[in-house]
């Protein structure tokens, strides 16, 4: 794909490429290296601070951070997953009225930033006698927000879909929550695979955001232990460590999408799209519906 | 393959990790506590109309809480996850006199961003933690106590001279924590430019951040800031006279009158009895300052 | 509405702040990302994997990382102290920058093979192809995932509040501070996000219409 933007370098040019390249690499690996030594002269790689990381109890206590990370994941993957479901069948609705309703929620908790709204639960709703957890408050969020971009996720994905699909099962006699739910959903869900694991990558990503509204997750952990006089706070090695796990999960879990994928494909139960447009909408869709955090 | 290369890549991962399991606190450790005083737990404990005291009897355990990041008042040992301090202290003598054993006790840290919300939210039962008494506060919760009186105290750089006391602060960056009382006392008195103020989640980011030379002062009550000068004794001092009172509470619900005074007859007991200079002895005092008793404040 | 009133400034200077943030990262981030779009369809390897890298890292990253990062882990680096805000402004642009780099490579996709086959056989250099032919049209039909992009980073400014930025996101710790009822307060800032999102929207549909008849 991207070889149509330049010829087959020829010998001067493969010559140039070179000398970029190995400049290239060279700056990189500078900025690389400036890092690392500044990193070791302040003192980051010494025993001292990477001490913490040897103590049964700490080991325990980013396990568990890790898995309080996760359990927001899950159960917040859920909800949106339902609840994106639900509205973008609400958005393609027959009746007027619950079309609108349904635009109105989703456009709105588009609009909101996520933070926002795990401020107004966890912060604001005691002001009206409704209270709950920190973790309730991050789930509720995480669904509200993701769930909202899944909609529209779903919605494109469904629109996309031939109209022949949704013509057989009307003239099988099948109603219309049959056919939403039995035809038309399970293949937009199929076809919109990449996207919605990219914004299932997103909603676990702003688990960390719960970290500002005191809820006890991995990003938490790093603050706890990276702040604490006990190692001299070792707020790097911390955050360097935290980061790699955060990267190794989101990669886990594009990874596991990937291979799900793959076996599905392999089973051919799914359909092309008419003149393949699953590409060009994949990449709209990714960009322009969940390239948020 | 690839699936067997990372499973494999996973369990040495989680070899590495546990293989070398160190126990307990560092040789060096100067902020863990000693043993707690140990109050003799009451039975058959009452507290009429009490919808906190209901629940704790209903759920057979008490969810206290607390700070962990502040050494000598609230503290939590990373490397054995017991909290130690004078708060911690505090919350425990309460506990027993409320019924309720060091078994039955569960420690939640609330930072002080969350604590009211944490308190009306019912997410603790009571909230012991450097918590300042203030008319605003009284709107949301109620306070028992106070149970100790700190004053707003300022941390900096050892080398530093130019910083004495609070009106030697204009232009100089002054770090605090978010939803603290010492940051609103800074921002209402105008002791610096609005622009320097910093604002973080932890003292403990201040302090990183005034060793890096990124702001020049910390504020907040002199107890907390002891604990840290304490810990780094090399870089960091406490400057200047106090300049504020800060009445430590309790913090309760809003509507729980009946607990309310019960834990205020606990804290005035405590006072009289000595348990309370015990308590301080083995916790605040042994940095070698004095402290009066408070007097407890019945609204 | 008291709320409104009475913290008049409070709202005003958050707003504000938010709105600089948002301008100059919006600004960085867009700089940036077509930089690494065109490392990522660059000739030399190097480049193009060094692009892939900084892009797979950073989109696997929490924001809130990356400004824990920037906020404290920078400053050991010891190059150029940077107050708060900028390095809110770095952060925000460092993150973003990636999802536009992804956003503008997936425009120069849809550019038709004939363009660039065209400015190939004109003899234009992979540069000027790119910079004169390609990006100009691959731009104009990425407006609406760019301006979403946007609208999503102008959301994620709010979490500078949680760094020691005094913008919107802020609002709540000091009407804490205060006692005031924060529902309130929060749902005057959420408004407030609506009502810029909006004006976002409108200039995604504006710049839309005037440059989709542009191919």
């Amino acid at each position: 794909m991207s070889n149509i933007l330049f010829d087959a370098p020829g010998p001067r040019a493969r010559a140039r490429h070179r000398i970029f390249a190995v400049l290239g690499a060279l700056v990189l690996a500078g900025i690389v290296a400036y890092v690392g030594w500044r990193f070791y002269d302040s003192g980051q790689f010494t025993g001292r601070k990477w001490e913490w990381i040897q103590y049964t109890k700490i080991q325990e206590d980013l396990i568990s951070a890790v898995l309080s990370t996760l359990q927001a994941f899950a159960l917040g993957a859920v909800l949106a997953l339902l609840f994106g479901a639900i509205f973008a069948a609400g958005r393609l609705s027959e009746h007027k009225s619950i079309r609108r309703v349904s635009t109105f929620v989703v456009e709105l908790f588009r609009a909101i930033p996520l933070l926002i709204m795990m401020f107004l639960f966890y912060y604001g709703l005691p002001a009206v006698g409704v209270s709950m957890s920190p973790y309730m408050a991050v789930v509720l969020g995480l669904m509200l927000y993701n769930g909202s971009v899944l909609a529209e996720v779903f919605r494109a994905g469904i629109l996309a879909l031939p109209r022949g699909q949704s013509e057989a099962a009307y003239a099988l006699g099948m109603r219309k929550t049959q056919v939403m739910v039995l035809i038309l959903l399970p293949q937009a869900l199929r076809s919109m695979m990449p996207t919605i694991i990219s914004q299932l990558v997103v909603l676990l990503k702003d688990t960390a955001l719960g970290f500002l509204i005191t809820y006890e997750e991995l990003l938490r952990f790093a603050q706890r232990i990276g702040g604490d006089g006990l190692f001299s706070r070792p707020f790097v090695p911390t955050a360097l460590v935290v980061a790699g796990i955060y990267i190794g999960l989101c990669l886990l879990l594009t990874w596991l999408a990937n291979y799900l994928q793959k076996r599905e494909r392999r089973s051919k139960k799914h359909i092309e799209l008419e003149g393949g447009p699953t590409k060009d909408l994949e990449a709209a869709v990714l960009a322009g519906r969940t390239s948020g955090n | 393959m690839r699936v067997r290369t990372l499973a494999i890549g996973m369990l040495v991962g989680g070899l590495a990790l546990t293989a070398c399991g160190k126990e307990g606190a560092p040789a060096d450790d100067v902020t863990g506590g000693g043993p707690s005083t140990t109050a003799a737990v009451e039975t058959d404990v009452k507290v009429e109309g009490s919808a906190t005291f209901d629940r704790m009897t209903q759920n057979g355990k008490v969810v206290i809480g607390v700070k962990e990041d502040q050494p000598g008042l609230g503290y939590k040992d990373p490397t054995t996850g017991e909290y130690s301090g004078f708060d911690i202290e505090i919350a425990r003598l309460v506990a027993a006199k409320l019924g309720f054993g060091e078994d039955k006790i569960e420690y939640k840290t609330v930072q002080s961003a969350g604590r009211e919300a944490a308190i009306t939210n019912g997410t603790v039962d009571y909230y012991v933690g450097t918590y300042t008494i203030n008319d605003k506060r009284k709107t949301q919760i109620s306070f028992a106590g106070p149970y100790f009186v700190a004053g707003q105290g300022l941390l900096v750089r050892k080398d530093d001279d130019t910083i004495t006391g609070k009106d030697t602060l204009k232009g100089k960056k002054v770090c605090s924590v978010t939803g603290s009382t010492p940051i609103q006392r800074v921002r209402d008195e105008a002791l610096t430019e609005p622009g320097n103020i910093v604002e973080f989640q932890g003292y403990s980011q201040c302090v990183d951040k005034l060793l890096t030379k990124e702001v020049d002062a910390v504020t907040t009550d002199d107890a907390i800031l002891k604990g840290f000068a304490s810990q780094d004794p090399d870089n960091l001092k406490v400057v200047g006279d106090t300049f504020s009172e800060e009445p430590y509470g309790i913090g309760l619900p809003l509507d729980d009158k009946a607990l309310r005074d019960k834990v205020n007859d606990i804290l005035e007991t405590a006072i009289e009895d000595g348990t309370w200079q015990e308590i301080y002895d083995s916790t605040l005092g042994k940095s070698g300052s004095k402290a009066d008793k408070p007097t407890i404040d019945r609204y | 509405m008291n709320i409104l009133i009475d913290y008049w400034p409070l709202f005003r200077d958050g707003f504000l702040t938010t709105i600089e943030l948002f301008l100059l990262a919006g600004v960085a981030s867009l700089v940036f990302g077509v930089f690494l779009a065109m490392l990522r369809v660059s000739p030399v390897p190097v480049f193009r994997a060094a692009g892939t890298l900084y892009v797979t890292v950073v989109r696997n990253t929490p924001l809130t990382l990356v400004f824990l990062f920037f906020v404290f882990a920078y400053p050991y680096l010891d190059i150029i102290e940077m107050s708060f805000f900028t390095a809110a402004v770095v952060a925000l642009s460092v993150y973003t920058s990636a999802f536009i780099c992804e956003v503008v490579r997936s425009g120069i996709n849809t550019v038709p093979l004939g363009q660039a086959e065209a400015a190939r056989a004109l003899g234009l250099t992979f540069g000027q192809s790119l910079a004169e032919i390609i990006l100009p049209q691959a731009l104009r039909s990425v407006v609406p995932p760019l301006v979403s992009t946007l609208i999503a980073l102008l959301k994620n400014t709010t979490i500078a509040a949680g760094f020691s930025v005094p913008e919107a996101g802020r609002i709540r710790s000091v009407l804490s501070d205060d006692g005031e009822n924060q529902l309130v307060g929060l749902l005057w800032v959420s408004l407030g996000f609506i009502v810029l999102v909006m004006v976002l929207t409108l200039v995604q549909r504006t710049l839309e219409k005037r440059w989709s008849v542009a191919r």
